[in-house]
């Protein structure tokens, strides 16, 4: 694997943190990552992030489970195995109402789940790069991706950003 | 900055002449109806009803809001604050409902009553009943116009301790408004079937006014956006509206399935009495009542483009808010007149409470500025964005 190099920089407060952005922006730096240990409002705004697509695959996941829930109980009930249940018709809608609501629930939430898993590389066994321990404490970090050797201009732009402190990463 | 309303000659005039045509129509509808006295009080008490409960819900909004500690409603508030002065005035309406009370609701015919109703006696009689009543109304109107005293005096007092106030005013409304919600749709709209009941009944029916309010709280920002007034309320509030009215919608339909599921399941003749009678007379719109407010809602307002989209948010508001109007049909016709009527006697006292409530609404909203500047949360409300 070839070998990148990160410059990172942290803040102790996001208003810091957003004015940041800014003036690297200004400056026509290219921001790879920002990892705050809490949502920081506009964010994703700020960083022309597109919008996640998780939604879309919650919607299809749902739709897909509720057809999936609905039409097994309805299978079931008149094709495969039919019982009467106090005199109701085979095909009572009411009775899989429950049932397909679950399904739908169930789908979308296992396509979300893992879906997000996917998308952003996580779970079980996935290497996990940590630069900086205290960003799941109390700092604001922005990482930058040096090409060719241009870390030492980044990391100047960086203090010149505002950062607190300035870190070079080799991976 | 935030241009106050005026209630202008212009405005008056058409609230007034849609008070005129409603009442043009009410007293047509009546002349026609004399001999149907049931359907003239079963419609004094739909429209009675559901605007003061829509004045409640739009109460509730801003109580919710407040002791939620949110910011983000302060930029809308004084649309729900101002709807809210109408629950003495429909307090009014219900009031009237006592005078008829005996060509609505059986039980009220104390001579003859069957065994059941007799060991419901002790709740269900017309001493007690209006005796709560009036007690409902009271007390709603007092905690109402109490609330909007205090946030009328924010306007050009910051103390924070009116802020503070206001929480306990809240408090107070939500303990009362938990119990009174429930036993005031039982004592209005579920004793007209008086054999029957359903313990969820009240949730029901308070969820369903809140969603309605929610819906006119949305037309209301329209008009008013239109006539040039409102302009800082941004893309971020009509998502937080559309959000309020996609779930709300869908916690009502929750509701409507397990009420009706389970009286399906167990299939015993006292419940089911309840929905073969609207299945069998009012078949249409037994079915259409769960599209209209479920379904509809459900696919509109889906996805996130169109919460933020006043078209599309406005189509489903004006959708869901007639779809309550026949919920609430609905839940009083079949027991009171027993068969689906429509006609100019209902259009007309539905156009008539309608305006009655516009009026009260735009003098009310013309009283203040149109946001409270010197809430604690104000800035935050323009401050914040939706996620993506």
């Amino acid at each position: 694997m070839q070998n990148r190099t990160f410059v990172s920089g942290y803040y102790l407060d996001d208003k810091d943190l957003v004015e940041g952005i800014k003036s690297l922006q200004a400056n026509n730096i290219e921001i790879s990552d920002v990892r705050t240990p809490f949502p920081v409002h506009g964010l994703d705004v700020k960083l022309n992030m597109r919008r996640s697509r998780l939604p879309r695959a919650g919607f299809i996941a749902g739709a897909f489970g509720a057809a999936i829930g609905f039409g097994f109980q309805a299978w079931v009930f008149t094709q495969a195995w039919p019982l009467n249940f106090g005199g109701k018709p085979y095909l009572s809608v009411p009775s899989f109402i429950p049932v397909t609501f679950e399904l739908t629930v169930l789908f979308a939430a296992f396509a979300l789940v893992f879906g997000f898993l996917i998308s952003s590389g996580l779970g079980p066994g996935a290497p996990t790069i940590i630069f900086d321990e205290e960003v799941t404490n109390d700092r604001f970090q922005i990482l930058l991706e040096a090409t060719g050797g241009n870390n030492e201009q980044l990391e100047n732009a960086l203090v010149e950003a505002g950062a607190e402190g300035v870190k070079r990463h080799d991976i | 900055m935030y241009k106050s309303f005026e209630f202008t000659k212009k405005i008056r005039s058409i609230v007034l002449a849609i008070i005129a045509i409603g009442a043009v129509l009410s007293v047509a509808g009546i002349a026609l109806n004399l001999d149907h006295t049931h359907r003239i009080w079963a419609n004094v008490l739909l429209n009675g009803f559901f605007f003061t409960a829509i004045a409640m819900g739009a109460a509730f909004f801003v109580i919710v809001h407040v002791l939620g500690e949110s910011g983000w409603h302060t930029a809308v508030q004084r649309i729900p604050e101002a709807m809210s002065m109408y629950v003495p005035f429909g307090g009014v309406v219900m009031l009237l409902v006592l005078v008829g009370m005996h060509d609505i609701y059986h039980w009220s015919h104390t001579e003859h009553l069957d065994e059941i109703l007799q060991g419901k006696s002790p709740y269900l009689n017309p001493i007690f009943f209006s005796v709560r009543t009036v007690a409902y109304i009271l007390i709603w109107s007092m905690l109402v116009m109490w609330f909007r005293k205090v946030s009328l005096k924010t306007d050009t007092n910051s103390d924070i301790r009116l802020f503070n106030k206001q929480r306990t005013i809240a408090g107070i409304f939500i303990v009362i408004f938990a119990v009174t919600s429930s036993t005031s749709a039982w004592d209005w709209i579920m004793s007209i079937d008086a054999h029957w009941f359903s313990t969820l009944f009240g949730w029901y029916i308070f969820v369903g006014s809140f969603v309605s309010s929610v819906a006119l709280i949305i037309i209301l920002l329209f008009i008013l956006r239109r006539m040039g007034y409102m302009q800082h309320v941004n893309d971020e509030h009509l998502h937080d509206l559309g959000k309020y009215l996609f779930g709300f919608s869908i916690f009502w339909a929750y509701l409507w399935v397990s009420q009706y599921l389970l009286i399906w399941y167990s299939n015993i003749p006292e419940e089911t009495v309840y929905y073969v009678k609207r299945m069998e007379d009012f078949e249409g719109i037994f079915y259409a009542n769960v599209l209209i407010n479920f379904l509809a809602p459900f696919l509109i307002l889906m996805a996130r483009g169109t919460k933020r989209n006043l078209t599309w948010l406005i189509a489903a508001s004006i959708i869901v808010f007639i779809g309550h109007w026949i919920d609430t049909y609905l839940a009083i016709m079949p027991g009171s007149i027993g068969h689906a009527d429509f006609g100019i006697l209902e259009i007309g006292m539905t156009v008539l409470v309608l305006g009655i409530f516009l009026l009260i609404f735009f003098r009310n909203f013309a009283k203040a500025p149109v946001v409270p500047e010197n809430h604690p949360f104000f800035k935050e409300s323009f401050d914040y964005d939706n996620i993506r």
